[in-house]
Order: C-alpha cells, then structure tokens, then sequence
C-alpha cells in the first residue's frame, strides 16, 4: 500500500500530504491531480498534485481540512498506508509561452497551482501572481511564488490586507493596467467563479481546475459531470481544466453539495468515535 | 445474445468424444436408461424468500445440495452430440462434468470444468445460460425444460471451495518471460491463470484498489458474494500472478514505459467503463447516477452500510432505472433494497426484448420492482435546489425491426406523462473506456472505440499487445471476456515462444 512520507500542517486548516509513489511521481504534470483514500472505509476523493520529486519517488498534494475523508488524513503520520493513491489523473494544463499570465490562487489551490507556476515561468511567460488568503498568516508558499512571478499581490477580504480587496478587483485592476494573454485559476468554486467572472468582460482566456465529486477518476462512474460550453464533460478525463468562461458554475455548486446532508452525518459519527 | 449453436470444431468434437467412450460413462448411461431420464423434474434452485431478502445484500439463491445436484445430473441424457458445448463460449465439456456429479465425484467435476474455465463459481451465477449452454440443450428440445447446467456449475465450485484449500494444478517451470495484464476484470484474471500456469510471470495493472472489475464494482452482492471472487483471487496469487491496484495504465505509466521494465507481452483487459446517457434535459440533476456510478458507490464503497463507510448513496423513495438488462436490473433491487417505496424498471422496447438474464427479471418481480415496458424517459424536472423530482416519459410501440432484429420502439403521440422520482439511474450501456487506447498510437481502435483485433488470436494492430473482453467487444458478457482472454492467453504464450 502506498506509504506516507510526510503529513503536517502548512497553515490552519491546510496540509501538505507527500506520499510514497515512484511512478506517478515519474508521470505526473503540472493541472494533474490523484485520487485517495485515507483508510479502508474511507471515501475516495481528488486531490491536485502540489508537487512532486521523481528521484525521491514522491507526490505532495495541499488539502483543506473540511470532511471526514479530510480529517482522517490530517490524522496520518509518516510511514502509515493508505489503501489509495492514485494518479496521476486527468489532462495536464496547457504550458506554453503565451507571453503574460495571471496566476490566480487561493486555499488549496496556491498548492495545485504551483507546478503550474513554475512550468508557465520555465516556458518564458512573464508570470503575475495573486494568492488570495482570509487572513494574512492562511498564506502559504508566497516565497516559492516570489521565485517565478514579475509581481506578487496577497488579496483579501480581510481589510488589514491589501485594502481588503477580494481576488476580482485585483484581477480587474491588472486588466485595466496593462494586456493580459491568459489567467489560470485555482481555489474553491466560489473563487474561481469570481476570478472567470472578473475577465468574462475583458475576454481574457482565463483557465480553472474544476472540483467536482469523483469516485473512480478514470472517467467510468460520470459522478464529476459537469457542462461546459453547453456539453456534458467528465472533469476527471475530459479536465479538470476548462475554460472559465464556458462553465455552467450553476450547475457544478449543485453537484458539489449532492451529499451535503451525508457529510454531515458522517463527520459527526467520526468526531464522536474519534475525538476526546 | 444467444450464441447461433455451431457444429464443434474436430478437434473438441475428438476431445468430448474420448470422454464419452469411457466405460463408466457407457455403463451409466444405460441406468436409468434416457426415457426415465427425460420424465424427471427440473431441480429448483432453493432461495431466500422475496420478503427475507427484500432488504439486505446477502446472496439469494442458496446453492444446489449434493443431493439435489445428483439428481439434476441424472436429467442430463449424456447426448453423443451435445448441443450444450456448442453453446458455451468456453467450451466446457459439459456432459463430463455433469455426469461425474452424478457419480458423486464433485471434485473430479470442478477439475474438468476448470480444464476450461478458470472461474466456475463466477459463471454459475452470472452467466445468461438460458441463451447459451442451456437453450441448445438437447433435453430442452425433447421435453421442454433443459439441464440446469449453470446451477451445477455453481455447485461443483461452491463444493470444491467448501472442501477446502482448492488444488493448484502442476506448474511448469518458470519461463522467466514477463507479461503485463491491463485490468483485474473477469478478461484480466482470466489470461493471467491460464499465462502463470504456462509458467510466465504475470503482472496485472489494476486502477482500482481491489480486483475483479464489474465483478466487483457491478455485481451486487445479492448475486455474486465478494467471498467468491475473493476465493478466485487468491487461487491466482497461489498460482504466482502479482497485482498492482492503483494503477492506470496510460496515465501511472505508459505500456512502452512498462516494455522497458522487461515486459515482453501485453493483454488489455480494461472493459466497457465509460457510461452512456441519454443526452436529455436534466440528465445532470442530483440524483441522477449512471449504474456504473451508483453500483460503484453501494458495492465496491459499500454506500449501503453508510455511515460505517464513508461513501454515501441516495436513498430514495421513488427510483426509477432506465434500461432493461443486467445492471438495470442489479440497480433496481439495489435500490430496492436501500428502502426505496417504489422500484422501477424504464424500458423502451417490451418483456420479450428485454436482454437481462430471466433469473432476474424473474427475482426482480418477486421483489416486487415494478416494471414499464414501452415507456422512454425524455427529461427529468429538478426541485429549487436542483435535485431530481419528477420524470417525463413518452410511451412507445413496436415498430418494424431495427439492426438487432427487435423491433424498434417508436413513440406514440401525445402519451407524454410525468411521474414523481427522486432517484435515476441511467443503465442504457457502456463504452470502452479510451483512457489507454489514446496512449497508444498505432493501436487499430473500430468505429465504437473498441480495438480491433484478430479474432483467431486476439491479436491488435501492434506486435505483443492482445485484447480481449469488453474493450472488444463494447458491452457482452463475463463468459465471452473469459473465452477471449483464453484465446488471447494461448496466443500469447506461442507468441514468447516463437
């Protein structure tokens, strides 16, 4: 089973997860994600892929602290198994040199985006970062995103923060100053929905990593339906990337909470089984 | 589909026929001679009753006794051409088997079946015998009620596994020679036993995180207990074939990556996992599953002891499943038995079209599912917070016959209805799954997505990469997968051989 290397805290309520897994770690790409489970009645769920190291064998993936599945992670330790760990799934994210690129991140998300990060800077783009944090001591790798990006600006709704402006302003206030080739985004749906709405206006390309529900990631269960351009598209093998603007966000919110009710329940048999 | 019976190839027709001449097979034969033979009854398959069952996962049919196998067996008229093996894709030497249970040696049975089918306690359960072995049995045609050839092949396997640990046949020794087997699936276990047993060392690739494919996330336990195929398994692992869950071939690594980890020899057996819909309004609305979905979710994350498992599924009070064959009907009693009120089946064409195996359909309505023959759904409505509500339907008729020989449903005008559902699931079929073909350029893949290959040999378009199963064929049955995976098994030990 494959074997944990490391499990901590980055920041409250967000953990760095890396994983013994030679192969996917050899195969992985920057927009790609794996599928867990932390214990043999757990759920399967999707994580992006953070980073990963093919010489040491390993893949790390951030994870927010939310449900049962979650939970059961933050409580794992070095060198304890796991029944799943899979990947790497899904399209890889289109790297090319498209000349500026917003990065747009938030959450998990400043996790799931870095490997992107650091190819589009790698691929010769001029690359302008946004990390959006609740508050100033959530954010997290600022100094690897400091590495690749021309600028970085911490976005807020915490006033205290960069005049307490929320992600789209921000990426407002780059399209009005200068021309933007594409914008990649990455963090809740509710994040990236705003990010996608802040350049629907201007036309800026602008990429997002769906999170839909997935069971197997291999496109055989269609549990991550979502529509896209007015189609029906698997978001495991047909994404996660999609283009922000063709998104029924509607639709995938909804799906998103299909189980909210279960989840609850879940949660509160766990916390009642497990916590003192 | 039933398979046309065709005559036996010489040399099979010379393999059945050095059994038959046997001196205990002449000398029972004649007691009790075939006229007495042919007046015994048809032995029922003892079950749990329809009330008991109704609401929980426990398998429902009880198995055969010795004694009610024996006396089954001695229904079977021992034919001197028997229309039998000409119906079973694997060729089983039927009468063998069936007489040897009549001589109350079980596992010499289980030997002879295994002489062809590496999994009969699988076959005896899911196998659609009234289309195959059982409906070109000769008895069938002189006195009506065929051999009840599946429920003794259920029998001898259960038998020889009761008996204790399952013999393992003589290896030969290694070849040293490697092959990669693609998917845990009845294809994919089914060439790795037959390449281990000629002594080549199998790996096989499984993106899950447990074995057997359909047989594990499709087939409910009601029908197929986990136990067995766990049974099948460990007798490959005896054998000496590695697995590796968690992996996706094409995506964990690619079949050239593999090739250069000394794999010589490649058989795909990754399935039909890609679930069509109906591509009508609503479709997206929660509450809406494909079967491979929801039976994933109730079997191989055991949704239905939710919150013990974490992965929860919809229990609805209204489910209506869309499709008339064996996953629409393993979806309905699940559903049934996750305390929906009312269970129904949606089918477009009548009960005669119908392709699920009439055990059941017949299971199904003592479960008391509720069946709409030559009704189609054309949307499905979602409440404020866009789940499902209600079902829109047309009712059909039969029309002139379509391709497939049935008659295609057309819909009459102005029958639209609508009726209160708060769970579907869409069972209307499957397509290979292309997550592998894509990585692989040169591979020949037919107009359905399937691969194309050499029916003879089940050899692709590229040099050592064979196929078999639902990645050929696009949706058929357990049996057939196994019945190519042989073939492709055979081809591919004379492959590293030549």
């Amino acid at each position: 089973m494959p074997r944990i290397i490391a499990q901590r805290r980055l920041v409250p309520n967000l953990h760095l997860i890396e994983v013994e897994a030679p192969d996917t770690a050899r195969a992985a790409k920057p927009g790609q994600f794996v599928i867990l489970m932390p214990d043999a009645r757990g759920e399967r769920i999707p994580l992006s892929i953070a980073d990963w190291n093919a010489a040491r064998g390993t893949v790390t993936s951030v994870f927010l602290v939310l449900g049962t599945a979650t939970r059961k992670l933050a409580l794992l330790k070095s060198n304890d198994e796991i029944p799943v760990f899979v990947g790497p799934l899904g399209r890889p994210t289109e790297i090319a040199n498209f000349g500026t690129v917003v990065l747009a991140a938030g959450c998990y998300g400043i996790g799931a985006l870095w490997p992107t990060a650091r190819a589009l800077r790698r691929a010769g783009n001029r690359v302008i970062t946004v990390l959006d944090a609740k508050a100033s001591y959530l954010v997290y790798w600022d100094d690897r995103y400091r590495r690749v990006s021309e600028r970085l600006i911490v976005s807020s709704r915490d006033p205290g923060i960069g005049g307490g402006e929320y992600v789209a302003e921000k990426i407002k206030a780059l399209a009005a100053a200068e021309k933007i080739d594409r914008v990649m985004a990455v963090g809740c749906t509710a994040f990236m929905r705003s990010v996608s709405e802040a350049t629907r206006p201007a036309g800026i390309k602008t990429i997002v990593s769906l999170n839909p529900i997935m069971v197997d990631g291999t496109g055989m269960c269609g549990a991550c339906r979502c529509t896209a351009a007015g189609k029906t598209k698997f978001a495991c093998v047909d994404g996660p990337d999609f283009d922000g603007h063709e998104v029924d966000w509607d639709e995938l919110f909804l799906r998103r909470k299909s189980y909210f009710d279960e989840e609850i329940q879940a949660l509160c048999r766990w916390e009642k089984e497990n916590l003192p | 589909m039933a398979e046309k019976p065709i005559e036996l190839p010489p040399e099979l027709a010379a393999r059945l026929k050095a059994e038959y001449v046997k001196d205990w097979r002449a000398e029972l034969r004649r007691n009790p001679p075939v006229k007495e033979r042919m007046k015994l009854p048809r032995q029922p398959m003892p079950q749990r009753g329809a009330g008991e069952r109704g609401r929980d996962f426990l398998e429902v049919n009880r198995g055969l006794s010795p004694e009610a196998a024996a006396a089954e067996a001695r229904r079977c008229l021992d034919c001197a051409k028997p229309g039998c093996v000409s119906g079973c894709p694997v060729s089983i030497d039927i009468p063998s088997f069936i007489k040897l249970v009549e001589k109350g040696e079980f596992i010499a049975a289980a030997f002879k079946i295994k002489e062809t089918n590496a999994l009969p306690a699988i076959c005896g359960r899911v196998c659609p015998q009234e289309s195959q072995c059982e409906a070109v049995c000769n008895l069938k045609k002189a006195a009506g009620v065929p051999v009840a050839i599946g429920n003794l092949e259920r029998f001898v396997a259960d038998y020889e596994r009761a008996a204790g640990e399952v013999a393992l046949p003589e290896l030969p020794p290694p070849t040293g020679r490697k092959v990669a087997v693609i998917g845990a699936g009845p294809a994919g276990l089914t060439a790795a036993g037959e390449l281990a047993k000629k002594g080549h060392a199998v790996t096989i690739f499984e993106a899950l995180h447990e074995p057997g494919g359909v047989l594990i996330y499709g087939i409910p336990e009601f029908r197929l207990p986990k136990a067995i195929l766990k049974a099948e398994v460990e007798y490959l692992r005896r054998l000496g074939v590695e697995i590796r869950y968690n992996f996706v071939a094409g995506k964990t690594a690619a079949i050239d990556d593999l090739k250069a980890r000394g794999y010589e020899a490649f058989f795909i057996g990754t399935g039909a996992g890609l679930p069509n819909f109906m591509k009508i309004p609503g479709e997206n609305l929660v509450g809406v599953y494909s079967a491979n979905e929801y039976l994933t979710r109730v079997n191989l994350m055991r949704a239905y002891d939710f919150p013990a498992y974490d992965t929860p599924v919809f229990r609805a009070k209204n489910a209506a499943v869309i499709g008339g064959g064996n996953v629409a009907m393993d979806s309905v009693r699940t559903a049934k038995r996750l305390g929906a009120e009312r269970a129904m089946i949606i089918y477009r064409r009548s009960r005669r079209e119908m392709p699920a195996r009439e055990e059941e359909v017949a299971h199904a309505e003592e479960e008391g599912i509720e069946f709409h023959f030559l009704t189609v759904p054309i949307r499905y409505e979602g409440d404020a917070y866009g789940r499902l509500a209600s079902m829109t339907c047309l009712r059909m008729e039969l029309g002139e016959p379509d391709a497939s020989g049935r008659r295609r449903p057309v819909p009459v005008p102005g029958s639209e209805f609508t009726a209160p559902v708060d769970l579907v699931v869409v069972a209307i079929g499957q397509s290979p799954n292309p997550l592998l073909l894509e990585t692989m350029p040169g591979l020949k893949v037919g107009k359905w997505g399937t691969i194309e290959v050499d029916p003879a040999t089940m050899a692709s378009s590229l040099p050592g990469v064979y196929a078999g199963g639902d990645i050929i064929r696009g949706g058929a049955t357990v049996i057939l997968a196994m019945g190519d995976a042989r073939t492709a098994a055979a081809s591919i030990d004379a492959y590293l051989k030549s």
